[in-house]
């Protein structure tokens, strides 16, 4: 299985294939619906992000609150269409990757082609598995939020699946179509 | 008159918030172990593998199975012969506060649809009471995950779109749900009643064990006939294709207005939670 470390390079988005499994390690930052909402006010009156975005993964995810004697909570994906209308502002600010589950609008998958971004599906649900890849958790910025604050995490080798590569191939509408076709 | 106190219910609504959220109920994993084993497609079961796993793990090191920990919906059947001594609704509340904040399950609620405050205690909760016969308080506890609840939907059909309209709605929310709500799911239509019974109906419709069938053959047939066809859609564990996309579709029915027909799908995820206690 191919092992990535965040941040990422142009190279590493284009070299991934739509249905991939890769590993992902580095740091990666967690931005929600909330967070979303704020960054896109700071764009818009010309100030600057919490985080500069070049090459940077957004991993959309609140955990549960960190246990003692732990580095995290429960960890999973959350929904990642609620982000499309604020995406292609951010891939613009040089987003690398996004981390979420279920599928991409096509305005999305247009700014991850144009933008050579890549879009990975963590497995919903599966958050208290998910805790063990990661080693480090701190709050960078917007701790009013709770959960939808902006966390910096430090993963090694989190199972993720190449969900929509950059060259806009869905492995959501291949696998469907692989597994209709197999099952005639 | 049998008097209970309003803080055993705030204890046990604590109590209940936390074992659910990390013990799924069994009938749920069974059916989750069974898709694992009966998975035809080989990615369908390496997903599937990896949802058993941590369903292991959450149970076994005490942690959230998701990291979704709700809305706390709680439904209370009040005994007739019970006197509650102390405010109801505070103590339920109460109970909610302590169950995710002491137990370290995550924040969900906002106190205002619009201006998005987060009430950092994850109340309020919920609340559906009946008022039965007998001198129990039955509680129950079933955090719901938004990934699914947003998935839900709710159409008022016309008498003559029949069972032909409810099959075609349902699969309908199925697809447009697709790979968002956490697949493999678990599915709650409400069939009848009117605009806000059909709703709540959908949802009881969730806590059904999901090895039993709706008593009356003809919805059980319907149950049958529905999740035959939500498995043939291909949309599978995840979204990423095979046969599992449903683990279990349970209807619950009521009479209704001789113009209408409401329906309610009511989706929930692999891990649809619930915790029930008798007091």
């Amino acid at each position: 299985m191919k092992k990535l470390t965040a941040p990422l390079s142009r190279e590493d988005a284009l070299s991934l294939r739509a249905g991939e499994h890769i590993l992902l390690s580095g740091t990666v930052y967690t931005a929600r619906d909330a967070a979303h909402l704020r960054m896109l006010s700071l764009i818009a009156e010309g100030r600057p992000l919490p985080v500069d975005l070049e090459g940077q993964v957004i991993y959309y995810a609140g955990p549960t609150p960190t246990p003692e004697g732990r580095p995290v909570g429960s960890i999973g994906p959350t929904t990642s269409v609620r982000m499309d209308a604020m995406t292609p502002a951010l891939l613009e600010k040089g987003l690398r990757g996004m981390i979420g589950k279920g599928g991409r609008g096509q305005a999305v998958i247009d700014a991850m082609k144009k933008n050579g971004a890549v879009y990975f599906a963590a497995i919903g649900g599966a958050a208290a598995l998910m805790a063990s890849c990661v080693t480090d958790l701190q709050v960078i910025c917007w701790d009013d939020l709770g959960p939808e604050s902006v966390k910096r995490l430090t993963l090694h080798e989190l199972p993720l699946i190449v969900a929509i590569d950059a060259q806009g191939n869905d492995a959501f509408a291949m696998g469907q179509a692989e597994y209709l076709t197999t099952a005639e | 008159m049998r008097e209970l106190n309003a803080s055993l219910i705030t204890e046990t609504v604590a109590r209940l918030c936390v074992e659910a959220n990390r013990n799924p109920p069994e009938d749920v994993c069974a059916a989750l172990h069974q898709a694992a084993s009966s998975e035809p497609f080989a990615p369908a079961r390496d997903i599937l593998d990896i949802l058993v796993r941590n369903e292991g793990i959450a149970r076994r090191e005490n942690m959230p199975i998701c990291q979704d920990t709700g809305m706390a919906i709680v439904f209370a059947d009040v005994g007739q012969e019970v006197h509650i001594v102390g405010d109801f609704e505070a103590a339920v509340h109460e109970g909610v506060r302590r169950g995710y904040v002491d137990g370290l399950l995550r924040k969900s609620v906002v106190a205002d649809p619009l201006r998005r405050v987060n009430t950092k205690d994850n109340t309020p909760a919920i609340i559906h009471t009946r008022l039965v016969p007998g001198d129990k308080l039955t509680l129950t506890v079933a955090p719901k995950g938004f990934g699914s609840e947003n998935m839900s939907r709710l159409a008022m059909l016309t008498p003559a779109a029949g069972v032909a309209g409810v099959k075609a709605f349902v699969l309908e929310t199925v697809r447009l749900a697709g790979a968002n709500p956490c697949p493999p799911m678990v599915l709650g239509v409400g069939i009848g009643g009117d605009f806000e019974q059909v709703a709540e109906m959908a949802k009881r419709a969730l806590m059904v064990p999901l090895n039993e069938s709706n008593p009356d053959p003809f919805y059980a047939d319907l149950e049958q006939e529905l999740l035959a066809a939500v498995n043939q859609t291909g949309i599978g564990p995840q979204g990423f294709g095979g046969k599992t996309t449903c683990l279990g579709l349970h209807i619950l029915q009521k009479p209704t207005h001789i113009a209408g027909l409401p329906v309610a799908v009511n989706v929930s995820c692999h891990v649809t939670r619930h915790a029930t206690e008798v007091l």
